[in-house]
């Protein structure tokens, strides 16, 4: 402990006190905390810092404890939580790093910068680690695009993705957005990065080597989001939004470009000790991190950080939030050609600290010292809270407003396909570029999954990398834990579509506030769901974001914990499309697919209520029927495979005709008891639609999961048969005239 | 056969143009700050976002020093490339007559279009028939092809309106579906879909590779 | 000294960006505007303003496709 307080910042000012703390989102114990961690009261720079790394955002005190519950070991994991990045071995000596990260708040107060951003963070959470990003995914949530500032968040959002991702050449491959009004207020923008590196070029963030060098690379340093971290990430939104939007960040995706080439050419030359992105609470989290993971000390000089505006204060320049940046740690004797190789970057880069072996963060301005503090007390000493989690006594979430009545079969399937949630998204994506790289072998709305290929390799001459993302918030609010449950099974529904297995997850949790009992509830049964469902699978969380506090006046959100998969496959050649595409082929509803119209697309047109609970999965057969679906995609004996989701098996069939531009016939059996509706509408896990010769389709039976020839591709016409009577005989084109309606959106 | 892509800043495309290209022959990236071409049959000027786009797209990149080798080498008669911004590069620089502007739509556009082949005049169709329906990705906000009416004419009147999009697929709003236009000499060809992005069937397309091919082909007895 | 250059589609060429604000204001209630060009200011500060025509014609603009104004504080002479 530092005997002699540094010098108060700038002298003139007194001691920000309980009263600074609170303003700086500190609870009056935290703030007592801090002094008896110091010895004494902190100033200005200090309690910016502590504030800001004893967040949500920084130190997930309401969800620490959780997170711990999930499973994080696995035998192709090769970097797991804490790093900036999760990673999973391909094979070939390469390794896959993915991540996906919320950007909500930021989002909802400036779509496209908050959207822009929230890529250009994931991009550099991925190159932190030394891959370089080969995909993005997102997902996003909006009230209904009814409301005009829904149709504005979507706009802009969808806008801002697509300028940072097609500018920086790392191509849009997939995602998910679905409107509900309880994202009115509060929209969620999460985004996922995938990148590629040889496994023994990834590099680990830890600090390490007193005396060896800090350098900042890329942007100048501004008053961008200063506050943002504490005040964006994690208040409740509320009045006076309008007012945050000068700590809104601005992304440049051309000074990320460079930087980002720069950064993964200094890591092939070994020129790195460790490297690190520029995040929420910027230069403060990035090095008090990197110290702590390498058990050393650091001091910055904030003297020495260019700045592009003038009378920067040095709390400012330590929790600027400002992009484009990345601090690294650089042996003396490379430091020279550091510098080098950035100029020919054009990415500005400036040694701005040491490492040292105090275990001590001091901030110093021009040699004197404005801060001390222990790295200990700033990265691991913030408090963590237990959640008082209590089920609610009813279904807090009122019954969505109805949209249909009275509607005949045909009628809800045209009502499914051009409602927004089920909509075609072409749209959004072609707003992306998804094939930059030449790796994407099946691009948006070709298949279940995203499919990347990899380098050939001796055993493998086509392999290739599935991805999908997906969280139905509707279900999870239903009952988060069999809700989260389907997100998982249905990310990897998604890969065995496409003939992948998956390796790991990344996921993204966004609740409400976790000091209200509902909001606990939902989180902890949440990741209860999300634990079992990925031990079922056998796979690892490798990493993952939490977003709390996302609410607005009229309470939270519903729970979207947003799950990213990364999976892998053999051969690219025979990843499965979802298309209907040879006449004559029988088409399979393949799994234990149990149809239930409680919480189901069309109970919401319906207007009807959330149930309070959804029937239980049984978990292993839906993993047994993804296998026979993967081995049968693997094979190549099937034409095309696509799961059972929104709208349930109608919806589904009708999806298969459309990507083929050919019509289908099918015969349902139901229930008994269960009308058509449930048979064609009805959802849950499990459920799979294959088309392909009869006697592979028939092959599938051979083991225990339930498969059922149910119709045959042909013609121009999707005609459903439900107990012999026929209740859906629409032409194909009018199915695809239903499924353009966001078009309308953006014209 | 050795062909030349070039790294701008803010490049996007110009590795997978570099993996194209090695599939008909050597190919190498320039660096924009070079001045000096070293030897090279071919120059493939990429897509992406050079300089960000800033100011306007190609605008800054035309003045890079590897673009007066480039221009010397285009008079000397050397095949010269110019896809998206490549091509946007090449309007700014004054190599291809007109101009990009921004799509009719205002939007980033990513889709397959049909493009038709309607000139042989370029090396790069020089070995591809007129009336040839290709599938080659397109992937950009500028890129409406603009030029006075009477240079139109006389664009076409010369042969040099190389690449059509088919009839209802236009992209970007650009006059008379231009997709892709030639210098007076027909070694400069600069065009908005990108075939570097379609030489693999894999991966949609392997109709972008036939302009490789023809560039290899015609220049093989030089080469050779 | 500043100088601020304000550059333009032509007249004739199409400006969608112009219509897309055209048809967004009547929305608004805005319903007497006739026409909107939308283009850009590029605000310079130099010492020598002789040289701006040049700088227009070749970066600043595409002469094929723009116009510009070159507008000086009050008082320079060009």
């Amino acid at each position: 402990m530092s005997a002699v307080a540094p010098v108060a910042e700038p002298e003139r000012q007194a001691l920000p006190g309980l009263a600074g703390a609170q303003a700086l989102g500190l609870t009056e114990d935290e703030y007592a905390l801090i002094g008896q961690k110091l010895g004494r009261e902190p100033n200005l720079v200090e309690l910016a810092m502590f504030s800001l790394l004893w967040s949500e955002h920084c130190a997930y005190k309401h969800s620490r404890r959780l997170l711990a519950t999930l499973p994080s070991a696995g035998e192709r994991l090769v970097m797991g939580p804490g790093e900036n990045a999760g990673a999973v071995d391909v094979g070939g000596g390469l390794a896959v790093a993915f991540k996906v990260e919320s950007h909500n708040h930021p989002s909802a107060v400036e779509p496209f910068q908050g959207a822009a951003t929230g890529v250009g963070g994931i991009l550099r959470d991925v190159f932190a680690v030394g891959a370089r990003p080969i995909a993005v995914l997102d997902s996003l949530r909006f009230g209904d695009p009814s409301s005009e500032r829904s149709r504005y968040l979507l706009d802009r959002a969808v806008a801002g993705i697509g300028h940072y991702g097609n500018s920086i050449g790392v191509p849009t491959v997939g995602g998910e957005v679905y409107f509900e009004e309880p994202y009115e207020q509060n929209c969620l923008v999460n985004a996922m990065c995938i990148g590629l590196a040889p496994r023994e070029r990834l590099i680990r963030s830890a600090a390490a080597g007193p005396g060896n060098v800090v350098v900042l690379l890329g942007a100048s340093t501004g008053r961008d989001g200063i506050g943002g971290a504490s005040v964006l990430a994690s208040a409740e939104l509320g009045e006076g939004d309008a007012a945050k939007r000068p700590s809104v960040q601005i992304g440049d995706p051309f000074a990320e470009k460079k930087l980002l080439e720069c950064c993964l050419e200094l890591l092939e030359r070994g020129l790195l000790v460790a490297l690190q992105d520029l995040g929420a609470a910027g230069l403060t989290s990035s090095a008090a991190e990197m110290a702590s993971k390498g058990g050393v000390g650091v001091e910055i000089d904030v003297a020495r950080v260019p700045l592009r505006e003038p009378g920067m204060e040095p709390f400012e320049i330590m929790i600027s939030e400002s992009q484009e940046r990345m601090l690294c740690v650089v042996a003396p004797r490379r430091l020279d050609e550091v510098l080098g190789l950035c100029a020919r970057w054009e990415t500005q880069a400036t040694a701005i600290g040491t490492i040292t072996d105090s275990g001590r963060f001091r901030v110093l301005s021009d040699g004197a010292v404005v801060g001390d503090v222990p790295i200990g007390a700033l990265v691991d000493d913030c408090p963590l809270y237990d959640l008082s989690p209590r089920p609610p006594g009813a279904q807090v979430y009122p019954a969505p407003a109805a949209r249909l009545t009275d509607a005949d079969p045909g009628e809800s399937l045209l009502a499914l396909l051009s409602c927004p949630n089920l909509a075609s998204r072409r749209p959004l994506f072609e707003q992306y570029d998804c094939l930059v790289g030449s790796r994407t072998v099946c691009r948006p709305e070709q298949a279940d999954a995203a499919v990347l290929r990899l380098p050939a390799r001796e055993d493998a001459p086509r392999p290739a990398i599935a991805t999908s993302i997906d969280c139905n918030g509707r279900r999870v609010a239903c009952d988060p834990r069999s809700g989260t449950r389907e997100a998982v099974l249905e990310c990897a529904a998604n890969l065995a579509c496409v003939g992948a297995e998956p390796l790991g997850l990344t996921n993204c949790l966004n609740f409400g506030n976790p000091e209200k009992a509902l909001v606990a509830w939902q989180l902890t049964e949440a990741v209860g769901g999300l634990g079992e469902a990925c031990r079922a699978l056998g796979i690892p969380v490798v990493g993952g974001n939490v977003s709390l506090y996302n609410e607005a006046g009229e309470g939270p959100i519903y729970p979207t914990p947003v799950v990213g998969m990364v999976g892998e496959l053999p051969d690219a050649a025979r990843a499965g499309g979802l298309a209907f595409a040879r006449a004559g082929d029988g088409i399979a509803l393949v799994g234990p697919f149990a149809p239930a119209l409680a919480a189901s697309e069309l109970a919401r047109l319906r207007g009807e209520a959330l149930p309070g609970g959804l029937p239980a999965a049984e978990v292993a057969a839906v993993v047994a029927a993804q296998a026979a679906v993967r081995a049968a995609v693997r094979a190549g004996v099937v034409t095309s495979a696509h799961d059972v989701a929104e709208g349930g098996l109608a919806v589904a069939l009708a999806e298969c005709c459309l990507a083929g531009g050919v019509g289908a016939q099918v015969s349902l059996a139901g229930r008994p008891g269960g009308g058509p509706d449930e048979a064609l509408f009805g959802e849950g896990p499990g459920g799979f639609v294959l088309s392909g010769p009869d006697d592979a389709l028939r092959a599938l039976a051979a083991g225990a999961t339930p498969v059922a020839i149910i119709g045959r591709v042909g013609g121009e016409r999707l005609r459903i048969e439900h107990e012999g009577e026929e209740v859906v005989d629409l032409a194909v084109g009018r199915l695809a005239e239903a499924h353009r309606t966001l078009e309308a959106l953006f014209s | 056969m050795r062909f030349g892509v070039v790294r701008f800043p803010g490049s996007c495309d110009e590795v997978d143009a570099q993996l194209a290209a090695s599939r008909v022959g050597e190919a190498v990236l320039l660096w924009h700050a070079e001045r000096d071409l070293g030897r090279i049959d071919v120059v493939v000027v990429p897509g992406g976002f050079s300089y960000g786009d800033y100011l306007r797209p190609g605008a800054i990149a035309r003045f890079a020093p590897v673009m007066d080798a480039i221009a010397e080498f285009a008079r000397a008669g050397g095949p010269v490339l110019g896809i998206c911004n490549g091509f946007q590069v090449l309007c700014e620089a004054g190599m291809l007559p007109g101009a990009l502007l921004p799509n009719r739509g205002l939007r980033f556009v990513c889709r397959q279009p049909g493009v038709r082949v309607e000139s042989t005049a370029s090396p790069f169709t020089a070995a591809l028939a007129v009336g040839e329906r290709l599938s080659i990705p397109v992937k950009h906000t500028t890129g409406c092809y603009w030029a006075p009416e009477h240079q139109l004419d006389r664009l076409e009147a010369e042969n040099r309106v190389v690449l059509r999009y088919c009839p209802g697929q236009n992209p970007n709003g650009s006059m008379r579906d231009i997709a892709g236009v030639c210098n007076e000499a027909g070694n400069v060809m600069g065009l908005m879909p990108h075939p570097e992005h379609a030489v693999d069937q894999l991966t949609g397309s392997a109709d972008g590779l036939r302009l490789f091919e023809s560039v290899a082909q015609a220049l093989a007895p030089v080469a050779a | 000294m500043k100088a601020r250059v304000l550059v333009r589609p032509k007249s004739g060429i199409l400006d969608p960006q112009g219509q897309a604000v055209q048809r967004a204001l009547p929305a608004l209630g805005f319903t007497d505007v006739h026409e909107v060009r939308v283009g850009r200011l590029i605000e310079l500060e130099l010492d020598d303003p002789t040289r701006l025509d040049e700088m227009c014609e070749r970066l600043l603009t595409n002469p094929l496709v723009e116009d510009y104004e070159v507008l000086l504080e009050e008082g320079a002479r060009r």
